[in-house]
Formats: C-alpha cells, structure tokens, sequence
C-alpha cells in the first residue's frame, strides 16, 4: 500500500516523461547495490567504468539507434555496418594505409550507407525494416568478399589507441573509446536537445503527418537520421576494433539487436517521439552490468545474460504500454 | 457603417476535376475583422475553394488578390508564410512534444544555432494569453484537451503574423462549454482585425459567431449574406435548393407499438467505462441517447455489441440470457454497429463501394463462400438507390465519396445483414442537411419496418425527432430513461443531462 502511495506521489512531482528514465535509473543502482552485497570487490568505481570500457562500441551504435527510433523507424543493419568497419579497418591496415585515412574512410562510407537507406526508405515508402534488413545483409556480405578470416590489425596507431589507459585517478581508469563515447552522447544530447533537427526527430516521430502539414523538413529529417545512426556504426566498428585488434566478419553479430535492446530498456518508445539519450546511456549500463553480474557470478553460463536481457525487455515494453495507456 | 476594404478578395474562380466542376464562376471575399461562414453541402465546393485558396490546388480560371495585390500558392506553406493559415478538423500538431514547442516547431528562436527554450516558452505564454489562454506550456500537449489542443493550433497559425485564418470544422468533436471557449478565443482574433473563415455543419454555432455568410451550392456561388439578416430556414433552404418539406415530414412520429422486447440489458456494466444500466429495446422501436461526449454513450454501444466485454450484469436478447463475447456473436444474432468513427473503424477508404458494402455480408457468410458476382451487383445496386449514394457507381473508391455519402455506404452494409438491431453511433456527423435529413428518415422508415433501433447523436433535436425513448447519460451513468411524449423538449433533455436527475 505505502508502495503504491509512494508511486502516486512521485507521479504528482515528476514530470510523466521522465518515469522511463528513472526507472532504469533505479534498476541500475539497484542491480549495482545487489551485486556490491553479493559479491566481494564488486562496489568499486572501476567496475562501472569496465562496463563503460567493454561497451563503449555498443554505446555509440545505440546512441544512432536512438535517433531512428526516435523517428518511429527501426535500423537492422548497424551490427553488420559495425562488423563491415572492422574488415575494412584491418584489410586497408594490413595493405599499409594510414590509420587516420583509414578511420576517415570507414565514418564516410558508414554515413553513406545510411544516407542510401534513409533515402530509399523515404523516397519509395518502404518500411524501414526490411530496407534496413536489405543493408545487414548487404554489409555482412561484403565482410566475406573481403576475408572469410580474421585479419589482425598491428598498426602502431590503433594499437597505441588500444592499449592507452586514461587514469582517473585513484586507481581508476577509462580506454579513450570511453571518452570518444561520452563526447559523441554529449553531442547527440545536444543536438536532439537544442537544435532543430533535433526536434524535428521528435516532431517526425510524434506525427509525421502533422509534422509534414506544420512546414517541418520531413524528409530532410528521416533521411538525417539514418545517416546518423550509419556513421555512429562506423564509428562503433571502429571502437570495436581498437578494442579487438582484429577484424572479423562474424564480429558484432545480432548487436543490432543489443543496440535496440539498450534504447528500449532506456525508456524510448518504439513508435517513436518519446525517449531521452540519458536513458540509452543506462540501458547500455544495465546490459554491461547484467554481465559483469553473470561473470563475478561464475558458476553461470553466458546464456543467462540472455535470459535476463530477454526477462527485462518484456518487464520495459510491458511498462512502456502502462504508461501510454494511463496517458490516454 | 461603410465596409472596409476586403482584405482578401477572389472572383471568377473555377476549378476542373476529371469528369467533374467543382468550382465553377465562384466569387468569395473576407473583410478583415469578420467572421465569415462558408455554407454548404457536401461535395458543394467549400473544401475546394479552401484548397484552392491555401494552395493544395491550382486554379483553373479566376483570380485571388491579397490586400490587393495578385497572388497564387504553389503550396499551404507558402500561403502560409503569406499570411493564410488553416486549421483543421483533425488536430495537425505533435502531441508529444509541448505546448510551446508546438507553437514554434520550424521557427523556434535560435541562437547560433541553439535553440533558446525560455525565450521559447515565455513567447509561448504571451501568444496564449493574447487568447485568454492560460496553460503550462512546458507540459505535453496531450495532456490537455482536443478543444485546447485546438486552440494551441491556433495560437501557431496567428503566431505566423496571420491576416486570414481558415477553421475548416473546428467544432465537429468539441462539446458545447470547449465551442463556447473557441468561440471565445474567435472573437477575441477578430477583434485583432483577423479575417476568420469559419466551415462548420451546426448551424446554431454559425449564426452565434458569424457576420456574414457565402452559400455555395453544386460548386456555384448562391449568394453573400448578412447573417443577423438571414434565417435558419432560408439558409438551409438556399444550401439544398429545396424548401424544408423533408425534414418536416418526420415530425409527429408513430408512437412505437407494443411490440416484444429485443434486447433487455439488466445492470450490464463495465469498470471504468459504464456504470451497471439496465435498458430494454423493443423491436421497432428507436431508443435515443443523449448526453455529452464522454458520458458513456458509446460505451454503451459497444457493450451492446460485443466490442467490449461486459463486468457485471445480464444481456437478454429474444428472452434469451446470451453473452456477447465478440462481435462476431453479437452479428450473428443479428446486431449491427455503425461506428462513430467512419474513416477509422468502418470503412475502408481503397476498397470500392461495392467491396465496402459487401464486406461485412461476406464476412458472415465466412471467407470459403464467396458472394457470387451477380448477387453482389443485385444487392449494392438496390442499396446505392435505396439510401441514394451519389455518385451511383458502385466501383467507385470510397475515399472519393463525400462524408454523408461515406456514411451511407457504411450503413447499407450493416443494412445488407437486415440486423434486428442497428446501433448508429453518431450518424450524422460532419454531413450536410440534405443527407442528415435523408438518414433520419431512413431511421423513421427502418424502424417502421420493425427494426430495433439505438440512436445516439450529440445533436438534441435528432434524437428528439427520431426516438420513441430517451436514455440521458452523464458521468458514465444512465441517468434517466424518458418517453417521447409531448411534454420532452429539448430545454428539459439539456436539463437532465446538467442535473442529472429527471426534472
């Protein structure tokens, strides 16, 4: 009962937007406070910044994925975009090119990929999953026509960038693919926040129709996003390639589905126009955790993270209904 | 008092479909500082001429000058940006973003680029209150009302510097205190010196607000008119080119006959939607509800057919204790429900009429038995001169049919099932007098006929007109259950409904 009086009033002084958010929020700090009684060494700071380090690729995959869905639409194709980076990366690598031309080219083609998609998708009024569908399959085809095999990547600057260690102080420490995450949220955040486009992602998802008849640049919009989340992939591919040294074809497959995972328990709506990048953040925190929870755990087999991504993800989508339907 | 110069002027305007003229020789001026109604029938050119004026449409002949100057559209956007705005039935914002938001999305103010949120909101504010509006405009905009979600939509077209302002039916989902409060907000833009065009089917909303009025009919102009010098009689007399004689001749109904009871609800009611109501529909008798919208009106409907499940109480039909699970069950004993929501729930807009009209026969006979083409013809063709769908081509799409004709395709196909009970969930809605008046009567004639009718309308009078009883509801209650017999009007069905007691 004080439970349920308890939730009232925290609907009458928070704002009915924010509840999403900070629930995940709660189920962070719950998770993280659970695994610091359970087990030993667990409630230190460096075990969130692992979760930061071992996801920072994954991080910047969802924040693309947040503005397509923010858009209402869906984008299936950024782990195999993730995986196409990775090869290009090692191939050119390999064949002598410098690093910096190297990370160039793979954000250009990343970007073009989704402005490709974005465009069909707007242009000829197909739904974005099976385009986006057609561009996963695409790009994990052209991981194979450049290597069936692993192709390790020994450049200098890659693997500097690879092994740096940022020191926080006081023992603690972040890859500069954390900080490369972070400025690339606190610039999403920022241009969903405070710039037109931005609101146009919301409006776009919201109505389009309306949006449309409101004079908003609909399809310069749609066709943004995709573009967006295209270049977040190439630059996760390229995080993910710092962190594994190595390209594969088979690397990053389904994390389009972690990507959507993380938004969803983020608080984003699917159907698009409500969700914040705060609330990715968490999600991705809570899926790292749900890992690290598993490992410190040992005795469990890796399947379980599965299992409880699957268990939250239903728990999200079931509060996301809840809370639409009250609004009704 | 000289009249000012109109500030918008078109004459000779003419426009050409395929096969049809919808706009033919049409001239139409706006004086600023009026409110000017645009009257009608469906399909008799107000919505062309508006699409005409906003740039939807190219002309065909004619020309349009704004203060005097000429001008053509190539879009809404940029009639807009020259000072037209509309405002449409359905409300064309994003209702997740926030009230402010939505008045400034596409011109929010900036800086490098940056957009400036409390500059933003404080605008927000002074426009509203220029409305006598005062909302939290950093909440979202679905949390407040259709009727104030209107208003915000007006608050963005006036905000765009706007000389004209076309409100094509803003009224058609409000109830009567939310017209009141845009009334309000009307006349306060009038006295800005704003030019109001005003589309709306109820009559007594265009004589309480409107100056002056253009009648149009078949795509041709009627006439200009002062509206303080026009009655409601000559008015309509003037849309339909006919006298009233047909919207008299219901009057003085049949008292129903003692027939068997159809349908007996006994305390049915559902949590949250309906309160336990106990109600009994004879055969041939028309059952009217009033009451406001949201009081439960068609919850009751809906109950009735199934489409929700009942909590509590027991439904008879025939005598018969039955449960309506679905309704499926509540077809096959021959109940049928016109929606309130034509375009959404009932029709679907890029099938034929004919696919339209057969659907739901067919869907009863199971998809493994096909209607035989002939069969089908036979039966459209009966029910398109039967109901008079104009125009009477049974392959045209639905989505090219006028709102009253749509209507009509919606009821021959629950007509086609000879239902013993038809639930009409607003029929009238958002049509003309002309074809308000020939479903009425077709009403008048179904039950005649023996069929159990339950009639719900916003509209009194309708109700009045058509119902051998009246069920008043209120706060999601049946409040009272009152014969029509000589001493109910109106005054005391307005009376019950505020009261919520019989008076």
């Amino acid at each position: 009962m004080t439970s349920v009086t308890g939730l009232l009033d925290l609907r009458r002084t928070v704002p009915q937007k924010y509840i999403p958010v900070m629930v995940t929020a709660g189920l962070f700090i719950a998770m993280f406070v659970a695994g610091g009684i359970r087990y030993e060494g667990f409630a230190t700071g460096q075990i969130i910044l692992n979760v930061f380090i071992d996801n920072a690729f994954l991080l910047v995959v969802a924040v693309g994925m947040t503005f397509v869905i923010l858009t209402g639409g869906i984008d299936l194709s950024v782990g195999s975009v993730v995986g196409l980076s990775t090869m290009i990366s090692a191939s050119l690598l390999k064949d002598g090119w410098p690093a910096f031309g190297v990370m160039a080219l793979v954000l250009v083609i990343g970007a073009v990929l989704g402005l490709g998609m974005g465009a069909i998708i707007h242009y000829f009024e197909i739904q974005p999953f099976i385009v986006t569908l057609a561009g996963m399959f695409l790009a994990r085809g052209l991981c194979y026509t450049i290597s069936t095999d692993s192709i390790p990547i020994e450049n200098s600057t890659f693997t500097a960038i690879a092994q740096t260690r940022v020191d926080l102080g006081g023992d603690m420490w972040v890859s500069p693919s954390v900080l490369i995450a972070l400025v690339v949220v606190l610039a999403a955040a920022y241009v969903l926040h405070y710039t037109r486009l931005g609101r146009n992602v919301y409006a776009t998802g919201g109505s389009e129709q309306s949006a449309l008849l409101m004079g908003l640049p609909v399809a310069r919009t749609k066709i943004a996003v995709y573009t967006v989340s295209g270049f977040c992939s190439a630059l996760g591919g390229l995080l993910f390639a710092f962190y594994s040294l190595s390209g594969y074809g088979l690397s990053a497959v389904g994390m389009e589905l972690d990507a959507i995972a993380a938004v969803v328990i983020g608080g984003t709506l699917l159907t698009g126009g409500s969700g914040y990048l705060l609330g990715t953040v968490l999600g991705v925190l809570v899926l790292g955790l749900i890992q690290t929870i598993i490992s410190f755990e040992g005795t469990l087999s890796s399947w379980w993270t599965k299992i409880f991504i699957g268990l939250l993800l239903f728990a999200f989508i079931l509060l996301q209904r809840l809370i639409t339907a009250r609004r009704r | 008092m000289a009249a000012p110069a109109p500030i918008l002027r078109m004459s000779g305007i003419g426009k050409q479909f395929p096969g049809v003229k919808a706009l033919d020789g049409v001239d139409f001026r706006l004086l600023p500082g009026e409110v000017h109604a645009l009257m009608g029938e469906n399909g008799a050119g107000k919505s062309t001429l508006i699409k005409v004026l906003t740039g939807v449409y190219d002309i065909d002949a004619g020309e349009i000058e704004l203060e005097g100057r000429r001008v053509a559209f190539s879009s809404p956007l940029a009639a807009q940006q020259a000072g037209i705005s509309t405002v449409y039935q359905e409300v064309n914002l994003c209702a997740n973003l926030s009230v402010a938001e939505n008045i400034f999305i596409g011109r929010e103010p900036r800086r490098l680029g940056r957009i400036q949120w409390k500059k933003m909101r404080r605008r927000a504010e002074e426009i509203l209150s220029r409305l006598d509006l005062d909302l939290d405009v950093s909440a979202p905009l679905s949390s407040y009302s259709l009727a104030i979600q209107q208003m915000v939509a007006i608050a963005r077209a006036v905000d765009i510097d706007a000389k004209v302002l076309i409100l094509d039916e803003p009224t058609s989902s409000l109830d009567a205190g939310e017209v009141a409060q845009l009334f309000r907000v009307m006349r306060r833009l009038k006295e800005q010196g704003i030019a109001i065009l005003f589309v709306s089917h109820f009559l007594d909303q265009i004589y309480e607000i409107s100056d002056r009025m253009t009648i149009l009919r078949n795509g041709t102009l009627v006439g200009e008119y002062l509206t303080s010098e026009l009655s409601q009689v000559e008015l309509v007399g003037k849309m339909i080119g006919r006298e009233l004689a047909d919207l008299e001749k219901l009057e003085g109904r049949p008292p129903a006959r003692e027939a068997a009871p159809l349908v007996e609800a006994e305390l049915l009611g559902r949590t949250g939607a309906i309160e336990p109501f106990t109600l009994t529909i004879h055969e041939g008798e028309v059952v009217g509800l009033a009451g406001l919208l949201g009081s439960g009106r068609t919850e009751i409907a809906r109950l009735l057919f199934g489409a929700d499940h009942a909590g509590t109480g027991a439904l008879k039909i025939d005598g018969q204790a039955v449960s309506l699970r679905t309704p499926r069950s509540a077809v096959a004993r021959k109940i049928a429900f016109c929606s309130e929501n034509r375009r959404a729930e009932g029709l679907i807009p890029d099938l034929t009429v004919r696919e339209n009209i057969i659907l739901a026969l067919q869907a009863a006979r199971g998809w493994t038995r096909p209607i035989p083409r002939r069969k089908q013809d036979e039966l459209v063709d009966k029910y398109i001169s039967a109901l008079n769908i104009r125009p009477a081509n049974p392959e045209q799409l639905v989505r090219n049919l006028s709102g009253g004709n749509q209507q009509k395709v919606l009821l021959a196909r629950w007509l086609i099932l000879e239902p013993r009970l038809l639930i009409l969930d607003e029929p009238t809605r958002g049509i003309d007098v002309g074809a308000k008046a020939e479903i009425q009567r077709l009403v008048a004639e179904l039950s005649d006929g023996g069929m159990a009718v339950l009639f719900i309308s916003a509209e009194l009078e309708e109700v009045l007109r058509l119902s051998h009883k009246v069920g008043v509801l209120r706060d999601r209650r049946l409040v009272a259950e009152l014969d029509n017999d000589e001493s109910l009007t109106t005054d005391r069905l307005t009376e019950t409904i505020a009261s919520g007691a019989i008076s």
